[in-house]
């Protein structure tokens, strides 16, 4: 889980994407300079964000989901906080060996060896800190560009100052803070606790199975005794630093690192393992009073998380079709209205509107425009004499489009008249409406 | 559960939790006051704004004195920073406004990237300049024409526009300035020779007249106005004699603004702007008013 999560995090501003000449080949990129935002074949342009609002939206609906049925899984095996203090954790372990040691090693004076190993460690985390930092930035411009330009120090002031904070939070986040930044920074373990219900899995201990606990002995008869040899692995193992056998807790992050720990332990004094296990309150209660357990179906099946699938899926689909329904010519119309219409030498009169048009391919585009109303009215693009619009590849331009109407018409007279504008791509054929109102002079 | 606490959360001065704290005395409804010491990690943070904010007020402006705010010893000014903005953006855009002031007038609307340019930059030029005669969307007001429209006084193409941008409408600090005069009839003509040739303008312009005042009218704008406005009171560009016989009008058209016109003259002033504008700049503003829609 560590490697998939980090993989994706470290590799993914490095897959390459061909998108043709005029555009960056870097297949995620968020081009805030250009403010286009590019994954995959998507391309996205700052009036789309809503898009990106749906994607957290659907995001923030799927940790809903999970919690529900799965417990705190997000927090255990997906939360980056989790993934770098375990990675951080495994090089403590390997740099300072097991915990007893390095809880000799906490204690001991400051002397040479414990500088040494101190050093060896905090640089580890240090060059771990740089690279994800590093990694960051990729995602905002060319990765081989600015990694280039980032070692030979030639980078914007503003990579180096992001790459610099996100080390320093790395460092001290997953370094020193750990499970202090679960309990009081982040606001999602709050959101959790209502998020679950009894049916919910999540981590947890079989009291029914070890109470009462204590440490078995020949001398003693332990028949009495629970499972639980009291041994005290699954506290000690625990990031958050609680006793899991106190029952559910605020703090628990669902890493399960104590089952492992307790399972090991069931192993060599031969009981079975699951003491401490994955298991859902309701199935519990049920068990423990011998009865028997529910389906698996019935357990998943709430309504708590149909409604969540419900909400979840709907608003993948939509945002899909959306996605593969997005026009392919854009436009929008402003009436210019200062001021609201001109008087000709002739005494016509002539309203003026501005366009702006879109054109996200990538070859420069040549747009026809014309109106259709129940009137007679003429129609000019401002720099053109055939009422065509030409649209630089990539581009958003602002044309000015007069509409002019004969003295004697009756649009000249009335205070609103409907127009619709139509933009019609010249090679394609392939054309948009827009609606406006033509004003004349009552 | 109780989760020990790090030592930097830890309460400076009372190192055992377990301690009663010190009662105030007070106590309202049973809550009592107890005089608890700040967290450390909060004191601490408190020291270092004070400590920061010292150190801002030595560094940056900060205490308002009678003339000015002391200046601080880095010497930071928010006006030295936009000159400087201000500085970086026209010598990014130096090439552009050389090619601007470069390339032929007539020109500049096919080559896009350069129209383009002309119309934002003569966008802002004409809200600064020009918006307070002429109207922050160039319609004109009472004495000052309408850009929007196709008719020009002084010509409508690029050309005719730059000249008058540049060297302003009976402006008497430019040499080079357009000039010309309507009159006030009143001390040339009779009252009545007035009131006939209003008229006949009105005659020209296919509005409401009196036939009978108009056909006299008809000889005193022979004698009188058909040199500058023409036989047919089609104005003359050359001399910057308004068209009166079309429906467009910088004054008014109606009887009485048109006698009052007649008989009292008019004169107004467009400033020449080629000594507080630079070419380029004039430049930009007369492709903008040119592509508004009246451009010729």
């Amino acid at each position: 889980m560590l490697g998939i999560t980090l993989g994706i995090y470290y590799a993914t501003p490095w897959i390459r994407w061909d998108r043709g000449p005029n555009l960056p080949d870097q297949a995620v990129l968020i081009d805030l300079a250009g403010r286009r935002f590019f994954f995959f074949w998507i391309e996205i342009w700052p009036h789309e964000f809503y898009f990106v609002a749906w994607l957290l939206i659907m995001a923030g609906v799927g940790l809903f989901l999970f919690t529900s049925v799965l417990g705190r899984v997000w927090c255990g095996y997906a939360c980056p906080q989790t993934i770098w203090t375990d990675l951080f954790i495994l090089i403590e372990r390997a740099i300072e060996g097991d915990r007893n040691k390095r809880v000799r090693l906490w204690n001991a004076p400051m002397s040479v060896r414990k500088l040494r190993v101190r050093t060896a460690k905090w640089t580890a985390w240090l060059a771990i800190s740089v690279c994800t930092g590093g990694a960051w930035v990729f995602y905002f411009a060319d990765a081989p560009t600015l990694f280039i330009a980032l070692v030979t120090f030639s980078a914007h002031p503003i990579a180096y100052a992001s790459v610099g904070i996100l080390t320093a939070t790395t460092f001290v986040l997953g370094g020193f803070m750990r499970e202090q930044v679960c309990i009081y920074m982040c606001p999602w373990p709050r959101i959790q606790a209502a998020m679950m219900d009894e049916n919910s899995i999540t981590v947890a201990y079989r009291p029914w199975r070890g109470e009462p606990r204590g440490k078995h002995r020949k001398a003693k008869g332990s028949e009495n005794l629970g499972d639980c040899i009291d041994c005290e692995a699954c506290v000690n193992v625990c990031p958050m630093g609680i006793d899991i056998r106190n029952g559910h807790q605020l703090e628990c992050i669902s890493c399960a690192l104590c089952i492992d720990a307790c399972d090991d332990v069931m192993n060599r004094i031969g009981k079975p393992r699951g003491l401490v296990d994955y298991l859902s309150l309701n199935d519990e209660r049920l068990k423990a009073t011998s009865s028997s357990l529910g389906s698996l179906a019935k357990q998943v099946l709430r309504p708590r998380v149909l409604l969540y699938s419900a909400i979840w899926s709907g608003i993948g689909v939509a945002l899909v079709v959306a996605l593969f329904t997005r026009p392919d010519i854009e436009f929008s119309v402003a009436a210019v209205r200062n001021p609201i219409n001109v008087l000709l030498s002739d005494n016509s009169i002539r309203n003026s509107y501005v366009f702006r048009i879109r054109n996200r391919q990538n070859e420069s585009r040549s747009f026809r425009i014309s109106l259709s109303s129940t009137e007679d009215f003429d129609l000019m693009v401002a720099g053109s004499s055939e009422s065509v619009a030409t649209i630089n590849a990539d581009e958003t331009a602002q044309v000015r489009i007069h509409v002019t109407t004969d003295p004697g018409s009756p649009a000249a007279r009335r205070d609103n008249t409907s127009l619709r504008f139509w933009v019609e791509d010249a090679l394609s054929g392939e054309r948009a409406a827009a609606d406006s109102v033509f004003r004349g002079r009552p | 559960m109780r989760i020990e606490p790090k030592r930097i959360w830890k309460m400076s001065g009372n190192p055992d939790r377990d301690q009663e704290p010190e009662f105030t005395g007070h106590e309202w409804d049973g809550i009592r006051e107890c005089n608890n010491p700040l967290p450390r990690w909060w004191l601490w943070t408190l020291y270092a704004t004070i400590a920061w904010g010292v150190g801002y007020m030595v560094a940056y402006p900060a205490l308002p004195l009678i003339e000015r705010a002391t200046p601080g010893i880095l010497g930071y000014s928010t006006r030295a920073e936009l000159a400087e903005d201000l500085e970086v953006a026209s010598a990014a855009n130096a090439p552009l406004d050389d090619r601007l002031v470069a390339t032929n007038l007539n020109e500049i609307a096919s080559l896009t990237d350069l129209r383009e340019y002309a119309i934002r930059g003569g966008a802002a030029v004409f809200r600064n300049y020009c918006s307070q005669c002429h109207g922050s969307g160039a319609g004109g007001a009472f004495g000052y024409p309408n850009l929007l429209d196709d008719d020009w006084i002084w010509g409508g193409d690029i050309e005719a526009i730059h000249f008058s941008v540049s060297h302003g409408i009976r402006d008497d600090g430019d040499a080079d300035s357009r000039y010309s005069e309507m009159p006030a009839f009143t001390e040339l003509i009779e009252s009545d020779e007035i009131d006939n040739v209003t008229e006949f303008v009105l005659k020209l312009s296919n509005q409401d007249h009196d036939p009978k005042m108009a056909g006299l009218g008809a000889t005193v704008f022979e004698e009188q106005c058909s040199i500058c406005h023409g036989e047919e009171g089609r104005g003359d560009r050359e001399q910057g004699s308004p068209n009166v016989a079309d429906a467009i009008w910088i004054y008014g058209g109606d009887r009485e603004t048109v006698r009052q016109t007649i008989a009292n003259g008019r004169f107004t002033v467009m400033p020449s702007w080629r000594e507080r504008l630079t070419e380029s700049q004039i430049r930009q503003v007369s492709v903008y008013v040119h592509q508004l829609g009246g451009g010729e």
